[in-house]
């Protein structure tokens, strides 16, 4: 998990990401930052991050995204 | 053709029923949203108001085009102000304006009251009120198309905004070219990627009023989500798309065609930004039967002043040229000196003819330095415009962009002046001095500034009270002094030194 919010902090610098619960309501994960999120997703987790997998349930939290790592690891 | 509303009421004529535009929330037809114009048009020409900018603080959606073509309807002209902005950006431009009057609904009203204006009519009531044919006509009569539509606001090197004035010739002249140019007609399907406040939209809402087509308003999360987006294209079978090269290249990006396909595309469009050729080919590559378009140009120009019909894959490392000037336009390259640039020579790009704005609006010393006597002629006074972009007729005989004459960037299709963000920052307590740069390799907007050691957080915190997200800079970098050139000056090659430097 603090992997994970390291990766967001660098992209979107003075978001409390542990706590943040609507990223995409929010606003926060805009188009650009989820590409890039990905594909860092992919290299530091060794996971394969598609288009498919870029949902909005998959995105809402932190802990939803973790339990999509969690998933992809697993596939 | 003298009005822009002539083509609402054409095509409410000849296909009432069809919908002019849809939104997430539905659709409205020609019909119906005439009678909506028409209504809102009577409220607000109730008061005293003519010939005035009314604001108007509405999400993007139908609700804000009705509001738009209200405003038209009542003699006035619309300003849409972008709802996420900071109050006190909305402020400087509701005073630049010198306007008195927003439009808004129930869930903006409270920041349409701190801009402290003398007038805020909510949408709903407008709606409410009995249509005034005899009003909208008397009205009607003393229109021109000199008259303004609209004014619509770039950012300003100075950190102030620059409004520019659109007139019904302007409009009715680019959109001819527009129409005839790309064959759009009533089986014309748009998906609309831009905000309402950004000149390229204007392409796709004319355009679609004056051919009798239908606009969906894409919502903007969907560009976050790839595959809901390629469904939204397909479910409202959009067949037409003029987007910023972002936009495509985001899809690109992701690959996307892999897992999902458009399948009614055949136009697709862009402009704001150059579009990289590698993700220009995925794209050809992927959707072979579409005709592909670049376009170029500024707000100035109403959207566009030249394209290039893309029937090519070109190579990566190559630039897309800007091709040559739209019909009823007519561009020229002019060299420092002021006479024309050869075919090979470097010039400045200039622009003349009916795309061109009257000039910015309350703003006489900005407008003349923009809008220039034509130096190529002086038998008859002729304003052109400048566009402060360098370009040189290539070997192809079209035209290439360069760069901009001054340090102005564009992301995402927005032009975004460094100015604006150093004039922010300097606003932060604790900042003694402040620099915004551009690093051209990283694509990146880099915020030096010295003084106290703050944290990045609440850098970006205060400088969104001044500034919208998309200008916000990725890096803030904190130095014990600010670097100087002989001059006295900023020296931002340095800094750029210092950020690439500690980069290794």
């Amino acid at each position: 998990m603090e992997q994970l919010i390291g990766i967001l902090n660098s992209l979107k610098p003075g978001v409390d990401f542990a706590n943040e619960k609507n990223l995409v309501e929010d606003k926060i994960l805009d188009s650009l930052t989820m590409v890039i999120l990905a594909g860092r997703i992919s290299d530091e987790f060794g996971v394969k991050v598609t288009p498919l997998d870029i949902t909005p349930e998959n995105f809402r939290s932190c802990a939803d995204i973790m339990a999509m790592i969690e998933r992809l690891k697993n596939k | 053709m003298k009005n822009i509303l002539e083509w609402i009421e054409r095509s409410a004529a000849e296909c009432p029923d069809k919908p002019v535009f849809a939104d997430e929330n539905g659709e409205i037809s020609y019909q119906d949203f005439l009678n909506c114009v028409q209504t809102v048009g009577s409220a607000v020409a109730g008061y005293p108001l003519r010939k005035c900018p009314v604001l108007v603080l509405l999400p993007r959606g139908i609700r804000a085009l009705t509001a738009m073509f209200g405003i038209v309807y009542s003699g006035n002209y619309y300003i849409i102000l972008d709802s996420e902005m900071p109050v006190p950006r909305m402020k400087m431009i509701a005073e630049r304006l010198c306007a008195d009057t927003v439009i808004t609904d129930g869930k903006l009203i409270g920041r349409a009251e701190e801009l402290s204006l003398k007038r805020v009519i909510l949408l709903d009531e407008a709606l409410k009120q009995e249509k005034n044919q005899t009003l909208l006509h008397q009205i009607r009569n003393e229109m021109t198309d000199a008259d303004p539509v609209y004014t619509l606001f770039t950012s300003g090197s100075t950190g102030t905004p620059k409004g520019v004035v659109i007139t019904h010739r302007n409009i009715l002249s680019y959109i001819d070219w527009f129409v005839k140019e790309f064959e759009i007609g009533r089986d014309t399907v748009f998906g609309n990627q831009t905000p309402l406040y950004f000149s390229m939209s204007v392409t796709d809402v004319y355009g679609t009023l004056c051919s009798g087509a239908t606009l969906h308003l894409i919502p903007r999360s969907f560009f976050t989500f790839p595959v809901k987006l390629i469904q939204f294209l397909n479910d409202r079978q959009i067949n037409a798309i003029y987007w910023v090269p972002s936009a495509l290249c985001l899809l690109a990006n992701w690959k996307i065609f892999d897992y999902a396909k458009p399948l009614y595309l055949r136009k697709i469009m862009f402009a704001g930004e150059v579009m990289p050729v590698p993700q220009l080919n995925y794209w050809m590559v992927n959707i072979p039967d579409a005709s592909y378009a670049n376009l170029f140009g500024p707000t100035e120009t109403t959207d566009i002043c030249t394209f290039y019909r893309v029937g090519k894959q070109f190579e990566e490392g190559q630039t897309l040229p800007i091709g040559h000037a739209c019909d009823n336009c007519n561009v020229m390259v002019i060299k420092e000196d002021g006479t024309a640039a050869a075919a090979g020579e470097e010039g400045e790009l200039y622009a003349r003819g009916p795309f061109i704005s009257p000039g910015y609006i309350n703003d006489p010393e900005k407008t003349a330095e923009a809008f220039v006597q034509n130096p190529l002629q002086s038998a008859y006074p002729e304003r052109v415009y400048r566009t402060g972009d360098l370009v040189k007729v290539g070997d192809d005989g079209e035209l290439c962009y360069l760069t901009r004459k001054d340090f102005q960037i564009k992301r995402m299709g927005y032009r975004i002046e460094l100015g604006e963000i150093e004039a922010a920052a300097s606003a932060v307590k604790g900042v003694y001095s402040c620099a915004a740069v551009y690093d051209r390799i990283g694509e990146k907007i880099l915020l030096f500034y010295s003084g106290e050691k703050l944290e990045d957080a609440e850098i970006i915190h205060m400088l969104s009270v001044h500034i919208p997200q998309y200008m916000l800079p990725e890096q803030i970098i904190h130095i014990d002094s600010m670097p100087v050139n002989r001059n006295g000056k900023t020296d931002r090659t340095a800094l750029l030194n210092i950020y690439q430097g500690g980069k290794q």
